[in-house]
């Protein structure tokens, strides 16, 4: 049975607050521990990357086994990329079996994007399908009907992108959702949020579902960074004064940990929790939630 | 149609610069229309191997002949002797032509002058656009006419991914997220209810290769036929 410390979480109806982390290329992992250690306590969970932005790495499933030797409570982020779905059925199961007891469904970057983009992208199944089939597993059978010998009971999330731009993009991601929760979906982690309002008029339509959504956050490292991800990231709007902040801040990681911290402030009335994809400053998270009051 | 389009120059002189006497043949279907191997890309072609072959001081026999078809018996028959008198045949037809020119014409050596890129359609003067990758489980009727199997570039059937900006795909700016154009289209349609539907799993033993399809009108004899010892 699960015993799912996020879950628990959300159950004590309390703000929060999981951290991302993406495994690095190779089997290195004394980098990994260290960024446990400085999370260890801060955090609800950590949220580990699968090959994330196509680019080959550390699986996900080892780095969420060894948080839980180390204390940490993983979340499992699970593509539907590289594997079909014999693949990511058996998977999930390995990764119960490691002691792993949560996990977010994900479509995936396509590889063209990643350092491998020759390499066939397989999205036999997708993300609702994907939430279907963890929901199967969890009931005792695979797709395919046969009954497991021993079971999983995942606490299953998905994502959602409250910033996408036009009717079409936007009206989609909530019927998406919709169809998410239906799948099984139990929390939503949404593409960074930068701007309140955005996130405001998106959390008046998604209420209805009584289900706990952690926004996204990402800590800006500078201004051209606020503005690489305008130009090309799908979703992610940051506002001019924001990126101006930056531009004009002497210290720039003081400036991009305020900011952060006062996004998260603003947005904690909004929501369930935060979710925070700090890019490289997953050891300055503990700082972002000290300005942010949530320690 | 299938549309192809042809291999770069270097690599099909590589593939026939040791031959002694090479036929260039055409396919007078798809490859016609989409300009990459009728009549006119024959010629085109032989003339570029002949300049090329006496640049390197190479004797190579270099002819040029067309066919309607060549995923079809019958069209072979005009040229059946004559491909036997050359060292290889440099097939401009699809894939599908290639494979069955080999079969037909065995044992002529046949060498492809083209790649196949898709089945799709004209959208312009010179170009053409993906419409099909032929799944063999048609859901169009689901979408307003608009695949997502095909123009999706990760084939979603559930919805779009978080990658669409500007209405484009996050593989290339140049490329329409499929999903706004099925959102826009059923819309038009007053159809917006449809996508709330869950799409059934994809079944890929309808992708099982090779593909074969007889007529249901011919099951019968081939069976027979199968059965005569």
């Amino acid at each position: 049975m699960s015993n799912s410390k996020l879950k628990q979480a959300f159950d004590s109806g309390k703000f929060v607050v999981t951290a991302e982390a993406g495994p690095l290329k190779g089997t290195e992992v004394d980098e990994m521990a260290e960024i446990a250690g400085v999370l260890k306590g801060k955090v609800d969970a950590v949220n580990v990357t699968d090959q994330q932005s196509s680019v080959m790495r550390l699986g996900s499933m080892v780095i969420c086994h060894l948080l839980k030797d180390w204390g940490l409570e993983p979340i499992f982020q699970l593509t539907c990329r590289d594997r079909n779905r014999i693949a990511l059925q058996s998977d999930l199961l390995s990764a119960w079996v490691l002691g792993v007891e949560n996990c977010v469904a994900l479509t995936g970057d396509l590889p063209s994007s990643g350092d491998h983009p020759q390499a066939k992208p397989v999205y036999d199944l997708d993300s609702v399908q994907l939430l279907q089939v963890i929901r199967n597993l969890n009931e005792g059978h695979d797709m395919a009907g046969n009954e497991l010998k021993g079971k999983p009971d995942f606490f299953a999330g998905a994502v959602v992108n409250p910033g996408a731009d036009t009717e079409a993009a936007y009206e989609l991601q909530l019927m998406k959702l919709e169809k998410k929760i239906a799948a099984g979906a139990r929390f939503f982690q949404t593409q960074a949020i930068f701007n309140p309002d955005t996130f405001a008029r998106f959390m008046k339509r998604v209420e209805q579902y009584k289900i706990p959504v952690l926004a996204g956050v990402i800590p800006l490292k500078s201004a051209g960074m606020a503005r690489f991800m305008n130009k090309n990231v799908a979703g992610i709007n940051v506002p001019e004064p924001m990126i101006s902040r930056m531009t004009k801040a002497e210290d720039k990681t003081k400036a991009g940990i305020e900011l952060c911290a006062e996004l998260i402030k603003s947005l904690k009335g909004m929501c369930q929790g935060v979710h925070i994809m700090a890019i490289g400053w997953e050891k300055k998270v503990p700082d972002i939630l000290d300005v942010a009051g949530l320690t | 149609m299938i549309i192809a389009e042809r291999k770069l120059f270097e690599q099909i002189w590589e593939s026939i610069k040791d031959r002694k006497s090479v036929l260039i043949l055409g396919c007078g279907t798809c490859v016609s229309v989409c300009q990459s191997g009728g009549e006119k890309e024959v010629g085109l072609l032989a003339s570029e191997l002949r300049m090329k072959s006496k640049l390197e001081g190479k004797e190579i026999k270099i002819e040029e002949a067309t066919i309607e078809r060549q995923c079809d018996k019958e069209f072979f028959d005009s040229i059946k002797d004559k491909a036997k008198e050359y060292d290889a045949i440099l097939s401009m037809a699809c894939g599908a032509g290639v494979q069955f020119s080999a079969e037909v014409l065995e044992p002529v050596v046949v060498i492809p002058a083209l790649n196949t890129r898709f089945i799709g359609v004209t959208m312009d003067e010179g170009i053409w656009a993906e419409r099909c990758r032929a799944c063999g489980n048609c859901v169009l009727r689901d979408y307003g006419g608009i695949c997502p199997i095909t123009i999706c570039a990760k084939s979603l059937v559930n919805g779009p991914c978080g990658g669409s900006k500007n209405g484009k795909c996050e593989a290339s700016q140049e490329k329409d997220c499929a999903w706004v154009l099925i959102y826009n289209r059923l819309k038009k349609q007053n159809r917006l209810d449809e996508l709330r539907r869950w799409a059934p799993l994809k079944d890929y033993t309808t992708q099982t290769h090779p593909g074969r399809y007889v007529n249901e009108a011919y099951r019968k004899p081939e069976l027979e036929a199968k059965n005569v010892k």
